[in-house]
């Protein structure tokens, strides 16, 4: 039988991730530094781990509510309350998931009609055309540029908006650009949001790794918790990425929705992790804290760096990438992280893997000591010097 | 705040040169420098060390740590006590502590007799100190804050989104 005949065609539409296609590329390299990588150089902080391992030798090995385990959404709804002043009720106003991944989808899948469309800002994080295209939605690009700091405005999500707009993907502080919104921006993009009926899915992820004013966190503005679904998980604040945890937070009915599909496509998050997560929410804000200076050390030194070797490089306020511009060097994204590749040995994203408004930019990840950074940009300094 | 910046930099590692240093803080070099200066000019900065497996070397080194009780001394207290011991090179540090005892003392020797003889012949017969109780280390776990086994690597793949 040709099983490839037999793939469903909105799956066999979507084309393989750039990313994949790349990781394939370093991994035949030795000797590589890779600034490559989406996740913190830390290992989970030593506590969180150690209630973990706790928890198992108590015989936390069950499913737990669908919803997750209700000490958890108590602990995250006054960590959130405490931190943005929004409330959201641990009954039935917050699911724990499987990542910040699977709350992506199910949000899409619970708002999604086959012709719904989903504004998206780019250049963004690798999942959302894909899942809005599974889902039967139509997703439409909202593309951004380095010249206005990859923001997204008020007028250009307006300029896109058809009768078939349902869903608005926020992202700040954004993966791949490290851009965030100011309260101004995101005050005018919530009027748009108003006038035009939007549901907002915010992914929040990054909110902990800010290095200049306060994050504001989407519900937060006036009105808007009851416009959102706010995304957010201990992957990158904690340096928990392979745990798999984090949480959606919304109104009880587009929750309870969300709930229906996780259910049944995955139960519940894993007992452990929840665990873990609850330790980290609990005693986690001293390493958070600390991870987060490390972070700012490097990102200073990276920005400066690139800016010493003549890459264009706007300042990133969070998350831990950098997104510089390549066009001086005439190469394409591709070209030119194909050859810094395979003539230094050093590893970052091509943009265009993040939305073809990322073509002419690299994604950077400092999430890697200082010495490794400084070794990077003196191979990256060779480079371009050929 | 850019002095407890360098600080914490230096004291992760004491390597670092000015000019990573003035990179990651964002200070400039010439500032770092004086800062640096003014810093171990006031007794801030006391020392740059390396923290040495000295038996991964093959070096044998014997270590123990002894409790150390003294009757104190009118108008000095402890600290006269403290300041003879402390001028031994053989102590590598003092503390004074609560509880049963008073000094707590880290000696290190080239052998178990070395340390043995310099507790019986300096340390215990010193006026003022009424009892020593010796514990010789048997395996170092953590150093300097520094795990001597048990390293935990980075398992991250080359490439992720």
């Amino acid at each position: 039988m040709n099983m490839r005949g037999k793939i469903a065609g909105r799956v066999a539409e979507v084309p393989p991730s750039g990313i994949r296609r790349f990781f394939e590329l370093v991994q035949g390299v030795e000797g590589v530094i890779s600034l490559g990588v989406g996740e913190p150089d830390f290992v989970t902080p030593w506590h969180i781990r150690e209630a973990c391992i706790y928890s198992l030798e108590k015989g936390y090995t069950m499913y737990t509510s669908n919803y997750g385990m209700p000490e958890l959404r108590e602990e995250l709804s006054r960590a959130i309350s405490r931190r943005y002043g929004v409330d959201y009720s641990p009954e039935n106003e917050l699911l724990v998931t499987v990542g910040v991944s699977e709350a992506f989808d199910l949000a899409i899948r619970a708002l999604v009609d086959p012709g719904d469309e989903v504004l998206i800002p780019e250049p963004c994080y690798v999942s959302y055309v894909p899942c809005t295209v599974f889902a039967g939605g139509k997703p439409v690009s909202v593309p951004t540029s380095a010249e206005e700091g990859f923001r997204v405005s008020a007028e250009s999500i307006e300029e896109r908006i058809t009768e078939r707009s349902k869903v608005l993907v926020l992202c700040y502080p954004n993966n791949p650009t490290g851009a965030t919104l100011r309260r101004k921006e995101l005050e005018e993009i919530a009027e748009v949001v108003v006038e035009h009926e939007l549901v907002v899915i915010t992914d929040e992820l990054y909110d902990r790794l800010t290095y200049s004013g306060k994050h504001v966190a989407f519900p937060s503005l006036n009105g808007m918790k009851e416009y959102c679904v706010y995304l957010n998980g201990f992957s990158k604040s904690y340096a928990m990425t392979g745990w798999r945890i984090g949480y959606a937070a919304g109104c009880a009915e587009v929750i309870e929705a969300m709930m229906k599909i996780h259910q049944y496509a995955m139960l519940c998050a894993p007992v452990m992790s929840q665990m873990a997560a609850l330790e980290a929410l609990r005693r986690g804000d001293g390493a958070v804290e600390s991870m987060r200076r490390a972070y700012d050390r490097r990102r200073r030194l990276i920005v400066k760096r690139l800016r010493e070797v003549g890459l264009e490089c706007f300042e990133p306020e969070g998350a831990f990438y950098v997104f510089p511009s390549v066009r001086s060097t005439g190469m394409s994204s591709e070209e030119f992280a194909e050859r810094l590749l395979r003539e230094q040995k050093v590893a970052v994203v091509p943009g265009n893997a993040f939305g073809s408004s990322g073509e002419g930019h690299v994604r950077m990840a400092y999430a890697t000591s200082l010495e490794s950074i400084n070794e990077a940009m003196d191979r990256i300094e060779r480079f371009l010097r050929r | 705040m850019q002095e407890l910046e360098i600080l914490s930099l230096l004291e992760e590692n004491a390597r670092l040169s000015m000019r990573e240093i003035a990179d990651a803080t964002g200070v400039e070099e010439e500032k770092v420098k004086k800062i640096v200066e003014e810093l171990e000019k006031r007794g801030v900065l006391l020392a740059y060390r390396a923290v040495v497996n000295w038996e991964k070397a093959g070096v044998e080194k014997v270590c123990a740590l002894i409790d150390v009780k003294i009757t104190p001394e009118r108008e000095h207290g402890y600290d006269s006590v403290a300041s003879r011991i402390m001028r031994f090179p053989e102590v590598k540090s003092l503390y004074l502590v609560s509880g049963t005892y008073d000094l707590s003392v880290l000696v290190e020797g080239r052998s178990m007799r070395e340390v043995a003889s310099f507790v019986a012949e300096k340390l215990a017969p010193l006026q003022n100190v009424t009892s020593t109780t010796t514990h010789f280390v048997l395996k170092k776990y953590k150093e300097a804050g520094v795990m001597l086994y048990d390293g935990e690597e980075l398992r991250r793949l080359a490439v992720s989104p």
